[in-house]
This record gives C-alpha cells, sequence and structure tokens, in this order.
C-alpha cells in the first residue's frame, strides 16, 4: 500500500478530508450532515495517513491519543445535555442564546463529532496494527 | 427530583470520560463516583417509594416523542444494588497490587452508565442502545487481559450477545411498525388494540432476545464459556450485574408492555424456566473448577429469578425481584472470594465466607438465597397449574445446587491448580460478602423493597401516569 | 413497495443465519453484519415507504410539510448503524487477533477457556 504516489498524494487527500467534515459537521446545523458523517470522514482520513505511512508514523502525526479525543467528545457532549439543568429544563433540552448564532445542540454535535473521530480512528490504527486498541 | 433521575447515568457517563484522560488515580476517582451514584440511586428510591414513581423526558418533548426516563421502586432498586455492588468491587481494584490495565477504570464506569440506562429507561429503543453500551464496554473488559484464552472467551461471549441483541432489534422495528410507538406506557396502551397473532410474534422474539441477555435456558451457553477468563472483579461485575438486567428487561416489559400474554406465554416460561432451574446445576455438577461452576449456578439463579413472572402474582413478582436483588450482592462478593481461593488463600474465614455464599445460591436457610425461594415457592402453589410446576422445579434446583455446592467445597474448590491471577485483597471481598450474607439475617428491608417493586409491576398504571403521555384531543 | 422490501429482508435474514452457521469465524462475521443490515431494511419497510419530501420543515413552519419522510425510522436506523458498525469493527479485530492468537479460525477448535477432556470431577468426596 506505501508506494510513493500514495505517500505523496496521502497527506493533500487527508488535509481535504479534514476540511470537509468540519464542512460537514457546522452544515449539519441546518441541513443534512452533522458530527457522526463529518466524524467518519475524518476518521477515514486518520485511517488513510495510517495506510500511507503505519499506524506508529499516524498516531505521532495525529499527536492525541485517539481515546483521549474520544473521552472529550463524549465530556462536551454530555455537558451540552447538562447545560439545561439550570434553567430547570431536562437534560439535553436545546438552548439557544438570543442573538448569537451558535446553540447547545451544535455543541452536543460538536462532542459526537469527537467521539466518532476518537473511537473510530482507534480502532482502524488497532486494525492496521493487528494488535492492541 | 426529575433532574435526579438523570444524575446516576450523566455521572457515570462523565465519570467514563474523566477517567480516561486522568493521569493516574482513576479507581480512586471511580470509587468515589460510584459511591456518589449509590447515594442518589437511595435518594431516588426514597423518593419513589414515598410519592411513587417520576419520570422526564428528555430534551423538553411531549411523551410519547422524546426518550422518558423513568424510575420506580424496582429500577431504583435496582439501581442501588447495583451502584453498590460497582462500588465493592472498584474499592477491591483500587486496593490491589500491581496495579491494573488503565483501561479498567473508564470502562467499567461505562458499563455502569449503561446499566444505569437501562433500568431508567422507559423507551424501547433507548433500552437497545444501553444494552450495546454494556456489550461494547464488557466485550473490551473481556479482552482486557490479551491472551489467547481471553480472546477465546471475549469472541463466544461477543457474537452471542449481539445475536442476542439484534433479535431484540428485530422485535424493535416490528414493534415499530404494528403499534407505531417505542414508548413503553404508550406501547402498554396501543398493544392491546393489535391484533393477537401480531402482539404474540413481537414478544416472541422480545422474549428470545431478553432471554438471550438473562442466559435463559436454550440460549445460555455463551455465560458458561465466558464468565471464568476474566479477572475475578470482571467476573463479579458481570456475574453480578449483566444477567439482571435482561433479567429487569424481561419483568419490565412483559408487565408493562405485554401483560395479557404472560398466560399464552406461560407453557414456553415454564418449560424454559423448569429446564434452567434443572440443566444449571448439573452443569455445576460436571465441573471440576470452582469458578467454572459458579457460572452454571448462576444461569440457575437466573432460572429461579423469571419463574417469577411465570407466577406473575404479585407475590410471584416480589419473589423474582427479590432474588434478582439478592444474587447481585451474594454473586458479586462469591467471585471476588473466588479470586482468593484462586490465588491459593485457605484462611478459615475464606472458607466459611465461601461456604455460606455457595449455600445461600443453593437456598439454604437462612442465608438470603432462602427467602426469594420461600417466597416464589409459596406463590407457585397458591397459583397452581404452571406456578406450581415451577415451585417444584424450585425444589429440584435446591436439591441438585446443594449437591452440587456440597461436592465443589469438599472436594474440588481448593484443588484445582493455582492461577496467575493478581492478588485482590481479603479485608473488601470478605467484608462484601459478610454484608451480602447479612441480607439473610437481616431480610425484611429488602423483602419491602421487593413487595413495592411486586407491587409496581403488578400494577404499572402509577408507572404509566408518571411517564405522562400526550392525550390527542378527541 | 414494502412487499418486495420485506421480501428482500427476509433474504438477508435467510443468509445471514445460513452465514452464522458457519463454523469458520470470516463467514460467521459476515452473517452477524448481513443480520444487521437485514434488521436496517426491515425498520425502514416498517417505518412505511413511500415517495416523500425530506423531513425538513420549511423557514418559518412548525412543522414538515404533509407528505414528509418518517424521520424516525431513520434516526433509528441511524443509531443502529452507528452501534453495529462500531461492534463489528470491534469484533473484526478481536477475530483477527483471537486466530492468530489461537491458530485456527474454526470455532469448533476454539477450546482453550473451555478444553476438552479436562479431568472429571472427583467422586470421593
Amino acid at each position: 500500500m506505501n508506494t510513493l504516489i500514495f505517500r505523496t498524494v496521502a497527506p493533500l487527500l487527508v488535509s481535504i478530508m479534514l476540511v470537509m467534515s468540519l464542512f460537514v459537521l457546522l452544515r449539519g446545523h441546518n441541513e443534512p450532515g452533522g458530527g457522526f458523517i463529518g466524524g467518519l470522514i475524518a476518521a477515514a482520513g486518520f485511517a488513510l495517513l495510517g495506510m500511507a505511512f503505519g499506524p506508529k508514523s499516524a498516531r505521532a502525526m495525529v499527536r492525541v491519543p485517539p481515546i483521549g479525543i474520544a473521552a472529550t467528545g463524549l465530556l462536551v457532549s454530555a455537558l451540552a445535555g447538562v447545560a439545561a439543568l439550570p434553567f430547570g429544563l431536562p437534560f439535553l433540552t436545546g438552548l439557544w442564546p438570543k442573538g448569537l448564532p451558535i446553540s447547545s445542540p451544535m455543541v452536543f454535535d460538536i462532542g459526537v463529532y469527537l467521539v466518532v473521530v476518537g473511537s473510530i480512528s482507534a480502532i482502524a490504527f488497532a486494525l492496521e496494527e493487528g494488535a492492541n486498541f | 427530583m426529575q433532574t435526579l433521575l438523570m444524575a446516576p447515568l450523566i455521572t457515570y457517563l462523565v465519570g467514563a470520560a474523566l477517567t480516561l484522560v486522568l493521569p493516574r488515580g482513576r479507581l480512586v476517582v471511580a470509587v468515589g463516583l460510584s459511591a456518589l451514584v449509590s447515594a442518589l440511586a437511595g435518594l431516588i428510591l426514597a423518593n419513589v417509594l414515598r410519592f411513587g414513581p417520576v419520570a422526564v423526558t428528555m430534551g423538553n418533548w411531549i411523551p410519547p416523542f422524546g426518550i422518558t426516563f423513568a424510575a420506580d421502586a424496582v429500577s431504583a432498586g435496582f439501581l442501588l444494588v447495583a451502584a453498590l455492588v460497582a462500588t465493592a468491587l472498584l474499592l477491591a481494584l483500587t486496593l490491589e497490587r500491581p496495579a491494573q490495565h488503565p483501561a479498567l477504570a473508564p470502562l467499567i464506569l461505562m458499563v455502569m452508565a449503561g446499566v444505569s440506562g437501562a433500568f431508567f429507561t422507559a423507551d424501547l429503543f433507548n433500552l437497545y442502545v444501553w444494552f450495546e453500551v454494556i456489550l461494547i464496554a464488557s466485550f473490551a473488559l473481556f479482552a482486557l487481559g490479551g491472551a489467547a484464552r481471553d480472546l477465546d472467551a471475549t469472541l463466544k461471549y461477543g457474537v452471542l450477545n449481539l445475536i442476542g441483541t439484534t433479535i431484540f432489534l428485530i422485535a424493535l422495528g416490528l414493534t415499530y411498525g404494528s403499534f407505531g410507538t417505542l414508548n413503553m406506557a404508550d406501547l402498554a396502551r396501543a398493544v392491546p388494540k393489535a391484533p393477537l397473532t401480531l402482539q404474540l410474534g413481537v414478544a416472541a422474539l422480545m422474549i428470545l432476545g431478553f432471554g438471550t441477555k438473562a442466559a435463559l435456558f436454550p440460549v445460555q451457553a455463551w455465560l458458561p464459556a465466558s464468565y471464568h477468563v476474566p479477572h475475578p472483579a470482571l467476573s463479579a461485575l458481570f456475574g453480578a450485574l449483566l444477567t439482571k438486567v435482561g433479567v429487569y428487561a424481561l419483568f419490565r416489559v412483559m408487565s408493562l408492555v405485554f401483560p395479557g400474554l404472560l398466560s399464552p406465554f406461560a407453557p414456553l416460561l415454564t418449560a424454559s424456566v423448569v429446564l434452567t432451574l434443572i440443566v444449571a446445576p448439573l452443569g455445576a455438577l460436571s465441573e471440576p473448577n470452582l469458578r467454572r461452576a459458579t457460572g452454571f449456578l448462576v444461569i440457575g439463579g437466573i432460572g429461579a429469578a423469571v419463574s417469577g413472572l411465570v407466577i406473575a402474582t404479585p407475590a410471584g413478582f416480589t419473589g423474582g425481584l427479590l432474588y434478582g436483588l439478592q444474587a447481585m450482592a451474594v454473586l458479586a462478593s462469591l467471585y471476588l472470594l473466588i479470586g482468593r481461593v484462586e490465588a491459593r488463600d485457605d484462611s478459615p474465614i475464606l472458607r466459611a465466607l465461601v461456604l455460606l455464599l455457595l449455600l445461600s445460591l443453593a437456598g439454604v436457610p437462612p442465608l438470603p438465597g432462602f427467602w426469594p425461594k420461600l417466597i416464589l415457592i409459596e406463590a407457585g402453589l397458591r397459583v397452581g397449574g404452571y406456578g406450581s410446576v415451577v415451585a417444584v422445579a424450585l425444589f429440584i434446583n435446591a436439591a441438585l445446587t446443594l449437591i452440587a455446592v456440597a461436592r465443589l467445597y469438599t472436594a474440588n474448590a481448593w484443588a484445582s491448580p493455582p492461577t496467575e491471577q493478581p492478588r485482590l485483597g481479603l479485608v473488601i471481598p470478605a467484608l462484601a460478602g459478610a454484608l451480602a450474607l447479612s441480607l439473610g439475617l437481616i431480610p425484611a428491608p429488602l423483602i419491602a423493597l421487593a413487595e413495592a417493586g411486586g407491587r409496581a409491576l403488578s400494577d404499572p398504571s402509577a408507572y404509566s401516569a408518571a411517564i405522562g403521555l400526550f392525550e390527542a384531543a378527541p | 413497495m414494502e412487499t418486495p422490501m420485506a421480501l428482500l429482508s427476509g433474504l438477508f435474514f435467510a443468509a445471514s443465519f445460513y452465514l452464522l452457521l458457519s463454523r469458520a469465524l470470516i463467514p460467521l462475521l459476515l452473517g452477524v453484519a448481513l443480520l444487521g443490515n437485514g434488521v436496517n431494511l426491515l425498520i425502514l419497510t416498517a417505518g412505511r415507504l413511500g415517495r416523500a419530501l425530506p423531513p425538513i420543515a420549511p423557514e418559518g413552519a412548525m412543522a414538515p410539510l404533509a407528505g414528509s419522510a418518517n424521520p424516525l425510522p431513520q434516526a433509528l436506523i441511524l443509531t443502529a448503524i452507528v452501534i453495529g458498525f462500531s461492534l463489528f469493527a470491534v469484533l473484526l479485530v478481536l477475530a483477527a487477533r483471537g486466530s492468530a492468537a489461537l491458530r485456527t479460525d474454526d470455532t469448533d477448535q476454539m477450546r482453550l477457556a473451555e478444553p476438552r477432556g479436562e479431568a472429571r470431577p472427583d467422586d470421593a468426596y
């Protein structure tokens, strides 16, 4: 798999995929798209890095351990749900601050994005290594 | 109160994420969080016992839309015992040397998040999601050891349980297609209006799915193939909690959604329960290894718990629930102590505790396993018909289990070759065992809780009312 | 439209059960994956099919237009796909490592956790 052509093109392809994944994530706010599919695109990018350079160097390029990304995402999502509690609303109720183009569902979606990126790339790296999680 | 209802789940979810990024002290944090959830569950239980069931629908939707969480005496009681069990075994793991795999604490908290979600959800699809959360986390826990033996057990556990939950998912698809809703209270309203064949088909698939999770007779093979392989504390976690979630789901769904189908399904359930009760101790009889034999005894207990569903009177439900509640405490402490047995500990206190806990599984008075069997047998004989068949099977189960336990204890428990298990301390397992055994000497509080649960299951109107379905204008 | 879809998901189930009966690990896992896809088709069919608009409410409206597709089965299927996909991925990793460690992909030969021909329990107690 790690031919010269692939290794040359891969970083370019991956950077486009990462930008695309952010686009899909933010587009999900009002139109089809969202955190899950965006996260899958980004994770596919990381998996591609792993194929081109081997999982070890790919892990070094990602810098943060994938499971850590997933854990952060889980925290972000949970906090986006908890944010409604101080207002006396049930868990996960959407909050839409007046005058701001952001909302708690969007924060939740960003959390989902991170969970998917982290867990799927962890599994992909593990498959590429054929070894430990 | 409504905020309180979500707190156990959020605590465990946030805890799982938090411990995953903590550099050290993960198990200590996990113990603290689990103790916190025990307190929260106790608070919810006290509230529910006093003021009746509570419910909250996420995202401020109007039920039946949105995911509803609801708690009554059954769910709050089960969560309280589960959280206490988790606290005990996390504490035992904290005191263990050498330290364990770093992923241990987050994964156990994730299993507990799934367990608390499964106990509280009032939405069938959400129940499926929590099943899968439990499955994927327990899956990783099974594989933590990484040796070929662990992988062997994990594969069998994983594939068979995944098929079980997928069967439940098939039932969900048919439920939605036939009744148009997945909210349990809404289903209780919609199901009786549908044709009987449709109801029977959907319910049969659900019983098969939950039965696989609970390890009822023809679909129990995954349990003895896997439970004896991981770390003893993990055996304790699985033995205490996983099958009980299946039992809880069976009781909740059958009593709330399909109460009218309990009598058409009585012959089938009776056959399954009777065979579970008889085959399980026979399996234990043929086992030379204590921990593997205990896996079979877990299955026997599932038969006893589900027999309450066959009897299907308030007393029957009480007995089934009581069996499940005490079995969580007994099995968790038994597995923890077996960890010591396998590490070649031969102290008299350990021998005494192991013997008493094993006898409790057989139902010897005045141990905790005796009271639910007494209630179940009395209720079964009172109902007659299939109830008395089950009562007789409970007697046979008690006798067979007693023989198996006597043989295991006298001849085999300390005879199997020592394993290279890491050494659990004796203090926490012994304390947990003593606490579990005290449930037999002071059974009144737990029986009162199970009776409140039995009443709640036999008349689920308060649970449905708490969910507060939207009524369309006529 | 429902009838052919129901038949198709039935075909998926039949194929997956056939594969699940296999003793070799890879067909078994393919059976698991196929079973999940069959269920997803079943849920989609159960939510009623038809030529429909995307269920997105236009600007200013409180509800989607009449004749919109039913969004609930799609949400259910998405969840089921996510879960099924991640479980399948984990199973695949396990199967790869497991068959390497056990030196076989025949489930009948995977007896490390429950070895064959163990000593019977002692009768002389």
